[in-house]
């Protein structure tokens, strides 16, 4: 099936598998490997992207489904040489070892920045909570990090967050 | 230092093994039994044949070959027998990923089913005693009389621990991508811990020299030692690229992981120890019962660290295997000392508790100056100062040893201790340097899985040869590189270091290259007990109402030789202080007894921690001086971080809780059946 779509600002005509995910588009197909494939059931974060200016896990999403989205993935957040805030973050603190969650990591952060509104660990419900710690940790849930670099992610956002 | 590779990781550019851009390249997905036991009588594969893009069907109804002597795990296809339920019995190759799942989908495989025996269990008639357990250490050991010292003892323990099925989960599903070239060589891009080694096996099995085959490793999503051996994937990626004429690859999917990429044994350790009034051990007893299959016998090193620990009179270790239909057991990030301090470390927070001691103290009473079951002395060993260090930061003296009775509202606070130990070893390994322009080239078949070895190899030879780490271009992941061992045990930073040093030696000495070979040199070494040790704290809330165990504060306390470098240090610590946190309170497998094989496959049933179950775990080390380890003077850190942890947190919900749970993970479920 033909689609289109804008990855990383640059748009893409592609004939796809109606079986095939965005992340194996992304992957096998746009040779885009900065999303990484973890589960592939939407329980690890490793391919999170952002869709339409939110985070998406995009092993969840088909291909089709995305005919005329904008995704922006880990390789569209630097701006030529000069990284993210958040990558420089990343690389200061130290907040991975193996790399292979950092992808979905670090689009997860770029989009629960621009998140409104409370999460499960927020105490008032009516005005926007401050960027705590544990505010972190709850709305970076949903991204697994094996390696255990979860306290220096959290620092890494802290620090990097506007 | 930051990592070398940072940039590349946090721009989505580094290659992990599927991630090769290789034109034309198929993709090969695995069919797996649907039995326990049994043999393949047929394998129904015309529809597969007949479907969209499919280039190739493999099983054993027509046998690739491969080496006589090939690992039973990875002899793919060489028979019909099955040995446990998940193992890969056929494969499709198709042009996508989409048409080879759906093609193995279509693949029907009949089987003459056995009965099968899939549960580890106390009085199984099977146990037998192996022959040396994990790497090469007698299976059991006897100092003294245990029974005479237990027998005057004032105080004893006598207390049965098991830990569940467990598995290593890396991020990054274990792939390979096979290309063979016209004249017959193999190039393997492997997630792998070792490209040596890899190499090795790889062309062991399909019987080619091993200059026929490369693997190449740059980047690997984490492996805990489920990449420490070479695993079916790469070798059915050898196999379809030659059935199907071009390169393929797989990515074997997350529920495939967990039947063909290894596990942790589940293990039932009894132990028994006694004491005189003062604290003073009088006897320990280790006792490990755990599993292997009927492929290859795999024989954790449970009991071996009570062989380190601590100074008493009669000591006696023992491990008890049984052949399950089950696959086989393999290596899990401190095999051995991890499940084993966690009985151990468990038992001797019993003890203080029926002593009325402080645990700290309990521990430091017993600190032995020399390795109690060999006699040989420590080329360093720095428990106690640990174990001080760690209570006086974590704020220990004013702990109240009363159990169960700090309240919060609904939460129940407590505090628990355990010590760490890991051995501190290396194995010979090659390396090469030399000058190109005006930096240095250095050159090692190492493997950089998170660890952060390229880096640390980098400050190694900068060190050495006395400038900037910028100017020092570290080439490792290569099995053309000088060969290396595999990262694992705790030894790539002392094995491979080593080598670094000597060939940066030699270039300075030689102005042009440098290369080493450090066989002899570790030959020559002495014989000492070379151990890392460190002491964990752990802060636990219970709430009585759910159940809900949070873990708002871990400390660790390691003495491990010099650090080479603090950042990646601390960053290997905390990451195995987690890894125990989640060992602790939700990492648990599940045996199906009726079909054999694994439940909970995948990361929404098999939980790790996640960031919001981690909010402060700190580490922090001594400077600790051994001049008889390696060049560097530093023990490995990589496992010893998850030794111990589990134990502290136990120890920490029985305090505040008053209830001893001795079934890891401990859930919710577990304490609230006992309020």
């Amino acid at each position: 099936m033909d689609i289109t779509l804008k990855v990383n600002g640059t748009p893409r005509a592609v004939d796809v598998d109606p079986r095939m995910s965005l992340l194996d588009l992304l992957r096998e197909r746009l040779g885009l490997i900065g999303a990484k494939k973890g589960c592939d059931h939407g329980q690890c974060g490793a391919c999170t992207v952002i869709i339409d200016g939110r985070r998406a896990n995009a092993c969840l999403a088909l291909a089709v489904a995305v005919d005329g989205s904008e995704v922006t993935t880990v390789e569209g957040l630097a701006e030529g040489d000069d990284l993210h805030p958040l990558q420089e973050a990343f690389i200061e603190h130290d907040a991975f070892q193996c790399g292979y969650c950092t992808p979905g990591q670090l689009c997860s952060a770029v989009g629960m920045l621009g998140e409104p509104g409370p999460s499960a660990v927020t105490g008032d419900l009516v005005v926007d909570p401050d960027l705590t710690p544990e505010e972190i940790r709850e709305r970076m849930s949903g991204n697994l990090c094996r390696c255990g670099a979860y306290v220096n992610i959290v620092s890494a956002i802290g620090e990097a967050a506007p | 230092m930051n990592r070398i590779e940072g940039r590349v990781k946090v721009t989505g550019l580094a290659t992990y093994a599927a991630e090769y851009p290789i034109e034309s390249v198929a993709y090969a997905y695995p069919v797996q039994s649907l039995v326990a036991k049994g043999r393949v009588v047929r394998v129904h594969d015309a529809e597969a044949r007949e479907m969209p893009g499919v280039l190739a069907v493999l099983s054993c109804a027509d046998p690739p070959r491969l080496a006589e002597d090939a690992d039973p795990e990875l002899a793919l296809f060489q028979s019909g027998d099955v040995a446990y339920r998940g193992q890969i019995v056929a494969a499709v190759v198709a042009d996508t990923y989409e048409n080879a799942r759906a093609a193995a989908a279509a693949v029907r495989v009949e089987y003459d089913p056995d009965d099968h025996d899939v549960t580890l269990r106390t009085g199984h008639p099977g146990f037998y005693r192996p022959d040396v357990v994990n790497p090469n250490y007698p299976a059991d050991t006897v100092k003294g009389d245990v029974e005479a010292g237990l027998a005057g003892a004032a105080v004893s323990v006598d207390v049965t621990y098991s830990t569940p099925v467990l598995h290593n989960n890396p991020m990054e599903p274990h792939a390979a991508m096979a290309v063979w070239d016209p004249e017959g060589r193999l190039l393997v891009y492997d997630s792998t811990q070792g490209a040596s080694p890899d190499r090795d096996t790889i062309a062991q099995t399909l019987g080619l020299p091993r200059e026929d085959v490369r693997v190449v490793s740059r980047h690997v999503g984490g492996g805990f030692g489920s990449k420490g051996s070479t695993r079916p994937h790469a070798v059915l990626a050898a196999l379809a690229a030659r059935a199907a004429g071009r390169p393929v690859k797989i990515a074997l999917t997350r529920h495939q992981m967990f039947d063909v990429t290894g596990y942790r044994t589940p293990t039932i350790q009894r132990l028994r120890l006694g004491a005189d009034a003062g604290g003073r051990l009088t006897a320990v007893e280790h006792l490990a019962y755990e599993q292997t299959s009927t492929l290859v016998e795999f024989a954790e090193q449970t009991a071996t660290p009570a062989r380190v620990m601590y100074a008493t009179p009669a000591l006696r270790t023992a491990h008890r295997l049984v052949r399950l239909d089950v696959a086989t057991p393999s290596w899990m990030r401190a095999p051995g000392e991890c499940p084993g301090m966690y009985a151990l470390e468990s038992a001797m927070d019993e003890l203080a508790c029926a002593l009325g001691m402080d645990p700290v103290e309990l521990r430091v009473v017993n600190d032995a100056d020399a390795e109690p079951e060999s006699g040989l002395p420590f080329s360093s060993r720095n428990l106690v100062l640990c174990l001080r260090e760690g209570a006086r930061r974590f704020g220990w003296r004013d702990r109240d040893p009363e159990p169960g009775v700090r309240r919060e509202g609904e939460w129940l606070v407590g505090t628990g201790v355990a010590a760490s130990t890991y051995p501190a070893r290396r194995r010979p390994a090659t390396a090469f340097a030399f000058v190109r322009d005006d930096d240095y080239v250095v050159q090692v078949a190492a493997a950089d899985i998170g660890t952060g070895a390229r880096t640390a190899l980098t400050r190694i030879a900068a060190e050495t040869l006395g400038v900037a780490p910028g100017r020092v271009h570290l080439e490792l992941g290569d099995s053309d590189l000088p060969d290396a061992p595999v990262a694992g045990g705790s030894m790539g930073t002392s094995s491979w270091g080593s080598a670094v040093v000597r060939a940066c030696e030699e270039l300075k000495e030689d102005g042009k290259e440098g290369r080493a070979d450090t066989t002899d040199e570790i030959k020559g070494d002495a014989k000492l007990a070379r151990h890392a040790f460190g002491a964990q704290f752990a802060e636990v809330r219970v709430s009585s109402v759910t159940g809900e165990i949070r873990v708002p504060r871990l400390l660790g306390v390691f003495a491990a030789g010099r650090i080479v470098d603090g950042k990646l240090a601390r960053s290997q610590f905390i990451g195995g202080m987690t890894m125990g946190l989640g060992m602790a309170l939700m990492e648990e497998t599940l045996t199906d007894e009726e079909f054999g094989g694994f439940l909970r496959r995948d990361l929404a049933q098999y939980h790790v921690p996640a960031c919001a179950d981690v909010p402060h775990v700190e580490a922090v080390w001594l400077d600790e001086q051994d001049g008889e380890l390696n060049p560097m003077g530093s023990k490995g850190i990589g496992e010893i971080g998850i030794v111990g942890t589990a134990a502290a947190i136990g120890n920490a919900v029985h305090h505040a809780t008053g209830h001893r749970v001795r079934e890891l993970p401990i859930t919710p479920g577990s304490i609230l059946s006992r309020f």
